[in-house]
């Protein structure tokens, strides 16, 4: 319960001046550009865009500025901002396989055809603090190299896709309208386009938490990668006023194809089968947990028991939104004076109630 | 080009003045469906291609976007490029329609439109039905929500299997149709809570 | 009849040909940089005037995925994007979508649309002034970034161990 209590609004305003005051720090200190940020922290602004559910690197560079780098918080301003807009259309589905490839790797084929390609990555990296970071020296450009071909490479489950040795990308079904939990209340059982959905904008460490968690035993699974990919895919949307489809840009995404487990059945062959990763921006880490977990959602469809967290979707779904998780968790500070008081007033009637009968008992003997 | 033409019809036509237009639109069918029977004129707002009507076609530009799909009885093609451009709604078929756009309301309109369920009485078809005028015809008596014992409306040409429709429409409650009776720029609202009698 | 089959057929090819190239052209408009089309609107417009018949307004399109990449269609997330639709002085609609909140980049496009569709001359003009410098800069943007990424591959060699040979 809740009640209004007046008296703190001098103490607000001052607070957002103080607020306003901290972000920006020591005046004598130039203030971060949004360029700035969306160039040289672009891995959160990656973050912001995936988990906000809004490809905008701009908007996200903007968000994380005003969030003094709560990436959480930057979130919620992304998702509050959404909701102010209209949406005009839904794009045809994008084309990994199109994808114009930064970086592809694969960890069950060496030489698989495109090749492994290792992009700006973290990888190899001594991973020790680089004194230099704290200068602003030079930076060679980038190495090039000639290359004949386009930068598009077939994902590696239609290579192993040929020899049927890996279960298929499923039915399309009809192209039916994919559930939206944007749009409509979430309810237990979903398929598998909502579950892909909630865990496209779920938070990254409770996912990588939960696609850990399967290594260790929590929900077997023995997976593979068999592909991360990184690049940028067109976005083509039909629209009412044109009658085709037309490219409107193009947004980077990180897709991983997990390849995991055996199984077999009177119908099926042994084959192996998959869980999938797709996640705005470049986010490794990301794509490869939600693919862990996609394919530990699945326990029903093979037939594996259901016993372990990350099998479980309803606990799951309901708890990868950090956004809604922080909602609840924080607002534990919103004062709570009423509830408070009668809890207190229970307590003291309880320890009342629990004293009179001892006391009675007494007199009795 | 024919493409070319219908596609420069379907830009014309909208509201002048999208936002305030479509406030005044659904502040009035807010108040129509708030006190059923009442006729309230939405003025010339927007000029849609046939056989929608002015208020038809304004109802539907501030209500329906690209996800509440539109069915239109005796659509001649021209009101999917328009009611495309200005809402992004589809037309669709009767049975995933959330507005419905019908010559007449029957018992064959409670057949075809979903009708909501009851966990989402909501989610239910909302009628739009040009008349050929909202007063002057046989008189019916209304009463339920929003209606001060008993009020009488009398609109012209609504078809012989209106009233058993109503009263089957009633029997669903809470689920069931709202109905919107256009004329020209005029509405009138009979929702679903609103029951219908000869007088 | 027969006749009559081949000219509707012929008419038809026609009219996709000219969907394709539609379809190419406003592509490239909503790719290129909004400085760009400011330039070359500068450079083919004439001066016309551009009337706005809606927008440049400020929205959202639902990006969605395959399951598993080739699979039914599911909901990725969203993306912002700026549309706009225009007229030109004489009477053509052009429409554009671009990703992004740049509001003159999606005036710009659909102007250049509208101009597209003026005539056989302008489209001509616009294919060979607007259309191919755009996709020239995409392309050379693309090259370089194809071939930054070329000289991450890893060429795999093996050593020989043993004592075989």
């Amino acid at each position: 319960m809740y009640v209004a209590v007046k008296g703190g609004e001098a103490a607000i305003a001052n607070a957002h001046r103080l607020l306003a005051d901290r972000r920006r720090g020591d005046r004598t200190v130039p203030a971060l550009t949004l360029e700035q940020i969306a160039g040289q922290l672009s891995l959160a602004v990656d973050r912001v865009m995936a988990e906000g559910s809004l490809y905008d690197p701009d908007l996200a560079a903007m968000a994380v500025r005003q969030a003094r780098g709560d990436l959480i918080e930057a979130i919620f301003l992304i998702r509050a901002y959404r909701t102010t807009l209209p949406r005009f259309a839904a794009s045809q589905p994008i084309e990994t396989g199109r994808m114009r490839i930064e970086r592809r790797i694969s960890a069950t084929y060496k030489d698989l055809p495109g090749g492994q390609l290792l992009g700006p990555t973290f990888d190899y990296t001594h991973r020790l603090i680089d004194p230099e970071m704290a200068k602003d020296g030079d930076v060679a450009a980038a190495e090039r190299r000639e290359t004949a071909g386009d930068s598009h490479a077939p994902r590696v489950t239609d290579i192993l896709g040929d020899e049927a040795l890996i279960e298929g990308d499923g039915d399309r079904a009809g192209e039916a309208e994919p559930a939206d939990l944007t749009r409509s209340p979430l309810g237990f059982p979903t398929g598998r386009d909502l579950r892909l959905q909630a865990l496209a904008r779920g938070d990254e460490g409770f996912l990588l938490a939960l696609g850990y968690s399967t290594q260790r035993g929590y929900g077997r699974t023995h997976p593979f990668v068999g592909e991360v990919r990184i690049g940028f895919v067109d976005v083509e949307v039909e629209l009412p006023e044109f009658g085709f489809a037309v490219t409107i840009g193009r947004v980077r995404v990180t897709e991983c194809q997990m390849i995991s487990q055996f199984t077999g059945s009177k119908e099926e062959p042994p084959q192996f089968t998959r869980g999938y990763g797709l996640v705005f921006g470049q986010s490794e880490r990301k794509a490869m947990a939600m693919s862990l977990v996609d394919r530990a959602l699945r326990a029903d469809e093979f037939d594996e028991e259901r016993r372990s967290p990350a099998q479980d979707e309803e606990f799951v779904l309901a708890h990868s939104d950090n956004i809604q998780a922080t909602g609840f968790v924080e607002h534990l500070k919103l004062p709570h004076y009423v509830d408070f008081q009668a809890e207190l007033e229970l307590l003291r009637r309880m320890r009342r109630e629990g004293d009179r009968p001892a006391e009675e008992g007494d007199e009795t003997e | 080009m024919a493409g070319l033409r219908q596609s420069e019809q379907a830009v014309i036509g909208g509201f002048v003045d999208p936002v305030f237009d479509a406030q005044a639109v659904f502040r009035a069918l807010l108040d129509a469906t708030a006190r059923p029977g009442t006729v309230r004129d939405l003025g010339g707002t927007c000029e849609p291609p046939a056989p929608l009507g002015p208020a038809q076609g304004a109802i539907l530009l501030a209500f329906s976007d690209m996800t509440t799909p539109v069915f239109v009885e005796a659509e001649r093609g021209a009101c999917a490029a328009w009611l495309g451009f200005h809402t992004g709604a589809a037309l669709v078929d009767a049975g995933a329609a959330h507005f419905a756009v019908l010559r007449e309301f029957g018992e064959a309109a409670l057949d075809t439109l979903p009708l909501g369920t009851l966990a989402y009485p909501d989610r239910s078809a909302t009628v739009l039905v040009e008349t050929e005028s909202l007063t002057g015809g046989d008189a019916l008596a209304l009463s339920g929500p929003g209606i001060d014992g008993r009020r009488t409306i009398a609109p012209a040409g609504l078809g012989a299997g209106f009233l058993a429709a109503r009263e089957a429409n009633r029997a669903l409650f809470p689920c069931g149709i709202d109905l919107v009776l256009t004329c020209g720029s005029a509405i009138l609202a009979l929702p679903r809570s609103t029951t219908v009698e000869e007088v | 009849m027969a006749e009559k089959s081949a000219s509707g057929e012929a008419r038809e090819q026609a009219n996709e040909q000219h969907i394709e190239a539609r379809r190419r052209a406003v592509s490239a408009f909503a790719q290129a940089e909004t400085d760009m089309l400011a330039r070359l609107w500068e450079e083919v417009g004439e001066g016309r005037p551009i009337a706005a018949v809606r927008g440049p307004e400020v929205g959202l399109v639902m990006v969605r995925g395959r399951v598993g990449g080739g699979g039914a269609p599911f909901n990725l997330g969203e993306a912002s994007v700026t549309r706009a639709s225009v007229r030109l002085g004489e009477g053509t609609v052009g429409h554009a979508m671009t990703l992004g909140r740049d509001l003159e980049r999606a005036r710009l496009a659909a102007s250049f649309d509208a101009l597209w569709q003026l005539d056989a001359a302008h489209r001509d003009m616009v294919e060979s002034r607007v259309v191919l410098p755009i996709e020239a800069a995409i392309a050379e943007a693309e090259t370089k970034a194809r071939e930054e990424t070329e000289a991450t591959r890893v060429d795999f060699f093996t050593m020989a161990r043993g004592e075989d040979e």
